[in-house]
């Protein structure tokens, strides 16, 4: 069976699944409609500073007077944005050097996992904070830069996962009937590391999104639209934490925190489903 | 003497049920080498685990008894069952490859049991581990090292040194040879028979190679789908076998001597989900008949003890 | 000696490693727009005396190769100019900043991995009952939590509650009380940013024990230990535990990177005078010397970590020490 077809068919059984299924859903239309549901413009300004959540602003308000229950839905776009995107290039970027690297071994896979080993010890999120400080960190900066340095988890495990499949008898098979390389890489071998790769893919999303806010939070990043990491800036570089102004950070984090643990939970469900050996929660 | 009784054990997965073994009544005398053979899946590695409490969490003993010189086990206390196993009931697992612990040296291993039972001290259980090394044909040399360093017929060694340190009456040897070459098998299947004179320790060797079993067992008892088929003398079961299953695991025996095709079981195992009511081996066996259907697992006794769980042996014989 | 192999492997791949930072740090620090004279033209702290000055040492007029060569000698000993902000050497800034920084990640890390040893263990050992869920609940929320996010948080909690220290290392004034004085204060400073970076390592730790004992728990062993008799607590900790370190002990040097990550965020939230702290200034001074020396030290103790990791896992792994 296709594994995505057998994924859908197993998910309703997983709780887990459902759960982080749920929760990236609910961001999702939360960003979607952020404009019907925000009951204020996000970037307006007004007399109102620093007031206490009430009805008339659930989240209160920052320094600008700004809603922060608006500034908080309209934040929900950019770390999705960024994270799908950062973890797309990252997975794709791994996926392939995993595949090269596993299927054609040899000097190729020793160079390559030479660069590999090396990004995996160089800690990842200060080069991205050196980079980002230094070439300046706007959206598709910051979505490559994150993206380009985030694949060497991806690419270790493809690999080491295509050279057990490589092993697998039916490959052999293609091998002897003349297919290509190329060919039995991606018709033969591609499909049986998905489900690894999507397992991945979502972990890949939560670093993502927690990376962008982390950026945006130290002011690397892209500090103009709005994002829960650019919320999390201003009320830290305006002193409002240590001044004692409890509600202006919470939601923010609450919200990166839910989301990164839907993505892990998502990529839970893919393992678990996919290898029942894993099946751990 | 042990003595099993309607004994079920079920195990629970996202499936559904298992049952594993299904209303097995055995009895096992003392001092004897006693054969387990069945296919994989025959319930046979379940019941030797049932008899020392150690099954997986997902298994549970749902009902029957198991008499252990006429102390049923299946009523102990757990912390009595624990002073139990490795003292008057000890274990040496398929593949020995993995049941040793990688990163303790073989002496701590092999004497581990004495500081367990005995609250033996370091030193002096070290010894014994020493002295009971050499009875099982391994030298000093040996001691301090690490499992990854030694081969495997020396692996299973140190199991089964460690399995008889505290001179158990019984010891049950799950595939003990499996996954050995040959002259090694042999050599282990030796040290069984030297251990059950030397020590008149009761062997309950489990496998599924009828051959390598009928070497040295006294009895052998073959098990299918949880259930038993046939019980009796090693040598008159591998002979005159009765049950139509014994017969074809006898036929399916290669013969080096002989270039004929071997004629294997037809067939799938039995799944152990849904079994069928009846003979368990109905849906293979050659010489089913509609009755196969309601067989009530009530065996004929023949001469020397010969059991056959066959609805159809009577007729046969006939 | 027989492991001379696997510690001259592990020897050959640090020296590597090290050589190809140096070089990932001349590239990066020359993806500036600009050429590193106009670059130093624009601090406003530097006279043209300076300038002239550091021009030569560091060879910028030259060739890029010579450039590198110079660079690279100074890397190894080093040599990272003068801080345009502070108007001194980079190792003057960097070096107390380390210090400073491993007195908090030391403790904060050790605290994390022996706490998530012993619940990750407990959990795996308890797998599907409350416990586990209680303690996989906690550390998978710590894992999901920003650093920043969870010293702000505290930070709110302590206002709240008052008296506690929410800044920096020592209160103002506090270097001229006599040392009893001085280090009660300077150890409630610590509480909030030794908190903070420990629970948010403490998450990862658990999960990764736990995974980690729930594999070996399925091994032969733990039932050929089960079958000796051994008791519960025996079997966990004797035979369960340590098996279940070692992946811990890799995960720990891997997630050096991870623990730099959280300490930089904990210091620029508390602001402990850290090397994160001195890296989070730097970028806004756009003080570009002290960012390369930064960069430079924080990556080398992340490799240097990992060499000594791949030695304790030698010692801890039988198997590992003979290959």
């Amino acid at each position: 069976m296709n594994p995505l077809t057998s994924y859908l068919s197993q998910l309703r059984r997983s709780t887990i699944g459902m759960v982080g299924w749920g929760i990236i859903a609910s961001f999702v239309v939360i960003a979607l409609i952020a404009p019907i549901i925000s009951p204020y413009n996000p970037y307006a300004t007004s007399n109102a500073y620093l007031q206490h959540p009430s009805l008339l602003h659930l989240f209160g308000t920052n320094q600008e007077g700004q809603d922060l229950f608006s500034q908080n839905m309209y934040g929900t776009r950019i770390p999705l944005l960024v994270g799908s995107t950062a973890a797309l290039v990252a997975v794709l970027m791994g996926l392939i050097i995993g595949l090269f690297s596993g299927y054609f071994g040899g000097i190729l896979d020793e160079i390559l996992m030479r660069v590999t080993d090396f990004f995996l010890v160089v800690p990842a999120i200060v080069l991205m904070i050196v980079i980002s400080a230094l070439i300046g960190g706007t959206l598709t900066n910051v979505i490559l830069i994150i993206g380009g340095l985030s694949w060497p988890m991806t690419a270790r495990v493809v690999r080491s996962m295509v050279l057990s499949i490589k092993e697998w008898p039916f490959v052999e098979v293609a091998k002897s009937s003349n297919g290509g390389s190329i060919y039995i890489m991606f018709k033969h071998i591609l499909p049986n590391v998905m489900p690894v790769v999507f397992a991945n893919a979502a972990l890949s999303v939560a670093n993502a999104i927690f990376t962008q806010s982390a950026l945006v939070f130290i002011g690397v990043g892209d500090v103009t639209d709005l994002s829960w990491g650019n919320i999390m800036h201003f009320a830290y570089i305006n002193g409002t934490i240590t001044a004692g102004i409890w509600w202006y950070m919470i939601p923010p984090g609450i919200f990166i925190v839910l989301l990164t643990v839907g993505f892990i939970f998502l990529s839970t469900s893919f393992e678990s489903i996919f290898n029942p050996r894993t099946r751990r929660v | 003497m042990i003595e099993i009784k309607e004994l079920v054990v079920k195990y629970k997965s996202s499936k559904g049920e298992v049952y594993a073994v299904d209303g097995l009544n055995l009895e096992i005398d003392s001092g004897l080498i006693f054969g387990l053979v069945g296919e994989s899946g025959s319930g046979k590695t379940t019941l030797g685990l049932s008899l020392l409490r150690i099954l997986p969490p997902t298994a549970i003993i749902e009902s029957g008894n198991v008499l252990i010189s006429g102390t049923d086990v299946t009523k102990l206390k757990e912390s009595e069952m624990r002073k139990w196993r490795g003292k008057k009931i000890s274990m040496v697992f398929q593949g020995a490859m993995n049941s040793l612990n990688p990163l303790m040296t073989v002496e701590e291993q092999v004497a581990e049991p004495l500081i367990i039972h005995e609250n033996m001290d370091k030193d002096q259980a070290l010894l014994r581990a020493k002295e009971n090394l050499e009875n099982v044909g391994l030298g000093e040399n040996i001691l301090k090292r690490y499992p990854h360093e030694l081969s495997g017929g020396m692996k299973q060694r140190v199991v089964i040194a460690m399995a008889i340190i505290e001179h158990p009456s019984l010891l049950i040897a799950d595939e003990p040879t499996t996954a050995l070459d040959v002259v090694t098998q042999h050599r282990i299947m030796k040290l069984f028979r030297r251990l059950k004179d030397e020590f008149g320790v009761t062997i309950i060797l489990i496998s599924h190679d009828l051959p390598i079993v009928a070497e040295v067992a006294d009895k052998v008892a073959i098990m299918y789908g949880g259930k038993m088929s046939e019980v009796g003398d090693a040598k008159e079961v591998v002979t005159q076998s009765k049950h139509p299953y014994t017969q074809g695991l006898i036929r399916s025996i290669p013969d080096p001597r002989s270039t004929k095709v071997i004629r294997g079981i037809s067939g799938e195992p039995v799944s152990l989900m849904n079994p069928p009511k009846g003979c368990r081996f109905y849906d293979r066996c050659s010489q089913r008949r509609d009755l196969c259907k309601t067989y009530d697992y009530k065996p004929a006794i023949l001469e020397n003890r010969h059991l056959v769980y066959c609805n159809l042996f009577e007729e046969r014989m006939a | 000696m027989s492991n001379v192999p696997y510690i001259l492997r592990r020897t050959v791949s640090a020296i590597l490693t090290i050589f190809a930072i140096i070089i990932l740090n001349f590239i990066l620090f020359r993806l500036l727009p600009g050429n590193p004279i106009t670059l130093l033209y624009r601090s406003p702290a530097l006279t043209s005396r300076q300038i002239a000055l550091l021009t030569s040492e560091f060879g910028l007029n030259q060739p890029l190769w010579i450039q590198f060569v110079i660079f690279f000698k100074n890397s190894l000993v080093g040599n990272f100019g003068i801080s345009f902000f502070y108007k001194e050497p980079v190792t003057t800034v960097i070096i107390p900043a380390i210090k400073n920084s491993l007195i908090l990640l030391i403790p904060a890390n050790l605290l994390a991995i022996l706490l998530g040893m012993f619940t990750g263990a407990v959990s795996a050992w308890r797998r599907g009952k409350k416990v586990d869920g209680t303690i996989l609940g906690v550390s998978l929320a710590l894992y999901a939590m920003p650093t920043f996010w969870l010293g702000s948080m505290l930070i709110v909690m302590a206002l709240y509650v008052g008296g506690i220290p929410v800044e920096g290392m020592y209160s103002i004034g506090a270097l001229s009380q006599n040392f009893l004085a001085r280090f009660l204060d300077f150890l409630s400073h610590l509480a909030l940013p030794l908190i903070t970076l420990t629970l948010v390592l403490y998450g990862e730790f658990t999960i990764v024990m736990r995974n980690s004992l729930l594999d070996v728990l399925s091994e032969d062993y733990i039932v050929t230990a089960k079958a000796k008799g051994a008791s519960d607590s025996r079997i966990l900790w004797k035979h369960a535990f340590p098996n279940g370190l070692l992946p811990l002990v890799s995960l720990i040097a891997i997630s050096f990177g991870l623990v730099i990550g959280g300490v930089m965020f904990t210091e620029i939230v508390f602001s402990w005078p850290g090397i994160g702290f001195v890296t989070y200034t730097a970028i806004f001074m756009r003080d570009y010397p002290v960012l390369q020396g930064a960069f430079f030290l924080i990556t080398i103790t992340v490799v240097l970590a990992n060499y000594f990791a791949d030695f304790v896992y030698g010692y801890i792994d039988p198997r590992i020490r003979y290959q």
